[in-house]
């Protein structure tokens, strides 16, 4: 089984060099740790940078410099500043070329659901539902069940929905699955993770070829 | 030359009256108008409908105007970390629409631009399409959104001139470029204000015809949400 680096250094493997990267709150801030250092990758933040660098030293903290978790960050060199609508210019016409993001729930035809359980949270959707609906290339970084236990990969999702029919890939602490017209494609396991541990966690239809290869990270 | 300034945030919030629409900049704390917010929460106006990306904290920012209960519409894409937010939405005393973030940055642009509405993919097949009209273009679903119409927007700004012109700072420039020009008056305050012609023309990000007001700001907290450092070496 994953844990969250290593959900995280999973989906480091598919930057590419040249790609700019939008990296949501969570398990994909830690995706920036992870990616080869011989390939050139720029992170997007929604609130207007580009060239986002790690944390300061202590002491170097800007208020005039966060990320879109509200975090203090840095630049890069080659970094540049823009306006929350330019921001969402570059994401809605697909000039950044990867975006990852968690979720609750996503569900075999590709809908995810992130931002609002009624009646118990709504935090609102900020710019996952601009992403999810522009992106071409969208990976979910998230736990396969829930704290309950329940499957998070499901037939329909029961939340409400961020985005339709969007989700690409998924990549879980048990497995790396593609996002297909029969259903979830499984393409990879967990380390220590059976094809059968797999399905009994996956409520959805999943697909399973003969031969399914352990996640190499 | 124009001449834009006023005296401080008083007199920058003259005509602001209960029921009004308001813009306000910032991104979480970041770049937020806190001379202006002080000012609006001293007056006392209410029914205030604002459009703001977040509502501030507990005790800062926004949340300062929601703590005495002068809002009644807040539109905004995220609003977490504010318990007193929560409160009153789950209570009912504030109406909230929730709007996804790039929409709300371009319902702003398109206002300060001067165009009625637009079409964008986000929110289509979701909550926030219920109402709204739909077209496909190029074998994709969109939804009509219309520009925002306010009577004041509240920006802030790194450096401004007595024209009116401004200039940013870091992540600051946010959704304070967008509201810059998007209502009948911008209000802008800054960090530091000096005389036209010392700003560089080149290196200014909203000129002075957007703005109507200009105020040199004072005693800026510029408080920090998420202070996230690595160690020193």
């Amino acid at each position: 089984m994953l844990d969250k680096n290593g959900i995280a250094k999973r989906i480091a493997q598919e930057v590419q060099d040249g790609y700019y990267v939008n990296l949501g709150i969570g398990i994909p801030t830690l995706v920036a740790n992870f990616v080869r250092e011989d390939i050139g990758v720029e992170f997007q933040s929604e609130n207007g940078i580009l060239g986002m660098g790690p944390f300061p030293l202590e002491g170097d903290e800007d208020a005039d410099l966060i990320n879109a978790g509200k975090q203090t960050i840095t630049t890069l060199p080659g970094a540049a500043f823009f306006d929350s609508a330019m921001s969402f210019g570059m994401i809605r016409a697909q000039k950044v070329n990867l975006t990852i993001l968690g979720a609750m729930e996503v569900a075999q035809n590709g809908d995810i659901a992130n931002w609002k359980i009624p009646g118990v949270m709504v935090k609102g959707m900020g710019g996952a539902m601009d992403l999810v609906a522009s992106a071409d290339n969208i990976i979910v970084a998230m736990m396969h069940t829930n704290k309950k236990g329940d499957s998070k990969l499901l037939k329909r999702c029961t939340l409400p929905l961020t985005g339709v029919g969007c989700v690409k890939k998924i990549v879980t602490n048990l497995a790396v699955l593609e996002v297909t017209p029969e259903g979830f494609k499984l393409l990879e396991r967990a380390p220590g993770v059976s094809v059968q541990n797999i399905q009994a966690a996956t409520e959805g239809q999943l697909i399973i070829p003969p031969v399914v290869p352990e996640i190499s990270i | 030359m124009i001449n834009k300034v006023v005296s401080g945030a008083a007199a920058a919030i003259e005509g602001v009256q209960d029921g009004q629409t308001l813009m306000l900049g910032g991104f979480g704390l970041c770049g937020i108008p806190e001379n202006a917010i002080s000012a609006l929460v001293a007056s006392g106006v209410k029914d205030l409908s604002c459009i703001s990306n977040n509502a501030g904290v507990s005790d800062f920012g926004i949340g300062l105007m929601l703590v005495k209960h002068q809002v009644k519409t807040m539109i905004a894409s995220y609003v977490g970390e504010n318990d007193v937010f929560e409160q009153q939405m789950l209570s009912g005393d504030l109406e909230v629409i929730l709007t996804p973030q790039g929409t709300l940055a371009e319902k702003c642009r398109a206002a300060q631009a001067g165009i009625p509405a637009f079409y964008t993919p986000a929110g289509y097949g979701t909550e926030v399409a219920q109402g709204k009209e739909t077209k496909e273009f190029n074998g994709k679903m969109h939804l009509l959104e219309l520009a925002y119409k306010a009577d004041f927007a509240f920006v802030k700004a790194w450096k401004g001139d007595t024209a009116g012109n401004l200039i940013f700072k870091g992540t600051a420039r946010n959704f304070n470029a967008c509201m810059a020009g998007a209502a009948t008056i911008t209000v802008a305050e800054v960090e530091e204000l000096v005389p036209a012609g010392q700003l560089d023309p080149n290196e200014i990000h909203i000129p002075g015809i957007m703005v109507q007001r200009i105020f040199q700001g004072a005693n800026y907290e510029k408080r920090i949400e998420q202070r996230t450092t690595r160690p020193n070496p």
